[in-house]
């Protein structure tokens, strides 16, 4: 199945998206007007300040928001109906591990809930501990971990059950600098193993640059995409690429994009 | 004056072995955690045990505790009768149908909002009401025997245990419904697998509520009628026959078997909520 879908066909299209929540100060423009192609294999970057929809995007890609209007489908259905297909694994700010479980149950915790058996998910926790270099923890319990760790493990939870689609919201946001790059790293080999689409919401510039194939630049009041870069950086990157001269460009354009988006508030 | 001075003597000596053994390593030890509560309960005896003689206190006022061991060690085949009436029949079985029927009723409570409208300030009505008002009540509905006891039973521990749970099934992460949510997960497969874990630290701190309110509930409503044994049968009459000895070995068992109860649901809990912070070591 997974062969008869080509590298580089859309697989996340929002076509004149908005989404407004109604609040007790008047209605809040979440999205307003967001047109935007994800192709398979795609590393996207959300980048903008808070308030700019970007997690609200991501939420509703994953069918935890609902838009109120404009059209939005993921592999060429709704995000309802992809969810139920579980087309994708989600990563949150934080690790949310289920403090009852260890690392080894957490993991197990979707594949239970879509009924693999005891034997495969056995199987798939081995392979998915290795792929976040956790191997050899999966008996001990969240809170024996540190904060990388929990972050590791809850995105080989996400990965667990083999879902097209990874959808990161800020995952690494609450870590320190050095553990961030690793784990940046980390994402990126797993990116290129995998062959998965992924999402990422971040507020970090250079963490966007380095990551991405695409970088999305978002602004708030309302929440809107202000500029979609390509990114022409080749698909392996050492962290040292980041003083290259190609880099510093696209951050720098990411930086003005961002800044033109805050102009006309003002 | 000699058992007075005794007692104090003795009280002296404990508190200096007590505070030498807290501070050394053996204190730090299990054994030495047991030691050091057990010499303060010896002594508290002793104590006891001195003022009641050295000042000559009457039996009726206050027994020594020799007093009441004798009496204890004299009527086993009685207290054990009333142990089993009040503690076994009457407090055990409804706590556990109390508790039962909380947990329904949470469940129901969380899966139809309209119930928790409903039902939540009619079980807040029921908990205000007096157990002197409904002892006598439920006793008339349910007979002298143990059933009206465990009645009473279950309307005081149904609603602490209820409160608690209710609250306790809100207290996930939105964030880990959301992945609940992600993963495609059913009511119930959220329920199981991540709302009834969380809310076990507050399960049992109902429970344990409860487990108190169950003992007292089984004891006074016998004071409203009841067969010729039970706790609080055994309180009541034995009052009016100035027996106090009889009267204290009774609170003795209460007290013991109210601990044990307590005891019991800590080790359980420990086991169950080990994750907790207020559990980890």
């Amino acid at each position: 199945m997974k062969d008869t879908l080509t590298v580089g066909a859309p697989v996340i299209e929002a076509k004149g998206l908005n989404l407004t929540f109604q609040t007790g100060d008047g209605p809040v423009h979440a999205l307003k007007d967001v047109n935007l192609t994800v192709n398979r294999g795609d590393f996207v970057s959300f980048i903008g300040p808070s308030g700019c929809g970007k997690t609200t995007f991501l939420r509703c890609v994953a069918a935890l928001e609902h838009p109120t209007g404009g059209s939005l489908t993921v592999n060429g259905v709704s995000p309802d109906e992809a969810r139920r297909k579980r087309a994708y694994g989600y990563v949150f700010q934080a690790a949310g591990l289920y403090p009852w479980r260890t690392i080894a149950g957490n993991i197990a915790l979707p594949l239970e809930i879509m009924g693999f058996s005891k034997a495969e998910q056995a199987e798939r926790i081995e392979r998915v501990l290795d792929l976040v270099e956790l191997k050899g923890f999966g008996k001990k319990f969240p809170w024996q971990l540190s904060g990388g760790m929990q972050q590791r493990a809850s995105i080989a939870r996400a990965l667990a059950f083999d879902a097209d689609i990874l959808l990161m919201d800020e995952p690494f946001g609450a870590l320190d600098e050095i553990v961030r790059d690793r784990l940046n790293e980390e994402v990126l080999k797993l990116w290129a193993t995998t062959g998965k689409t992924i999402g990422f919401v971040t507020h970090s510039i250079p963490e966007a640059v380095y990551l991405s194939t695409k970088i999305v630049v978002m602004s708030p009041r309302p929440g809107r995409i202000t500029d979609v870069i390509d990114s022409p950086l080749p698909k392996e990157r050492p962290l040292d690429i980041r003083d290259s001269r190609e880099f510093i460009e696209i951050a720098h354009r990411v930086r003005e994009g961002l800044r033109a988006g805050h102009g006309d508030e003002v | 004056m000699t058992w007075l001075g005794g007692a104090i003597l003795f009280w002296m000596a404990a508190w200096a072995v007590n505070s030498a053994v807290a501070r050394s390593d053996f204190g730090k030890g299990r054994a030495g955690r047991l030691f050091v509560p057990l010499l303060f309960g010896v002594t508290v005896l002793v104590l006891w045990e001195g003022v009641v003689r050295g000042f000559g206190v009457q039996p009726v006022i206050l027994p020594a505790p020799s007093l009441i061991g004798a009496k204890i060690a004299g009527s086993l085949d009685v207290l054990w009768a009333d142990f089993v009436q009040t503690v076994l029949k009457g407090a055990l079985s409804g706590f556990v149908m109390g508790v039962g029927a909380a947990f329904v009723v949470a469940i129901a409570i969380d899966r139809v909002p309209f119930l928790q409208r409903g039902l939540l300030p009619i079980g807040n009505f029921v908990a205000a009401l007096p157990i002197v008002g409904l002892a006598p009540i439920l006793v008339m509905w349910f007979g002298f025997d143990w059933q009206s006891k465990a009645a009473v039973v279950v309307v005081m521990v149904f609603f602490p245990v209820l409160v608690n749970l209710v609250a306790g099934l809100q207290a996930s992460e939105r964030m880990q419904r959301d992945l609940m949510a992600t993963w495609g997960a059913g009511y119930w497969q959220t329920l199981l697998k991540l709302r009834l874990p969380a809310a076990m630290p507050f399960f049992f701190n109902g429970l344990k509520i409860a487990s108190t309110l169950a003992l007292i509930g089984a004891i006074v409503a016998e004071f409203f009628g009841s067969p010729i044994y039970g706790m609080g049968f055994r309180i009541s009459t034995e009052v009016g026959r100035l027996g106090l000895d009889m009267v204290w070995a009774t609170i003795a068992v209460a007290a013991l078997a109210g601990s044990m109860l307590y005891g019991a649901i800590t080790v359980i809990e420990r086991w169950v909520t080990f994750w907790h912070p207020s559990q980890r070591h």
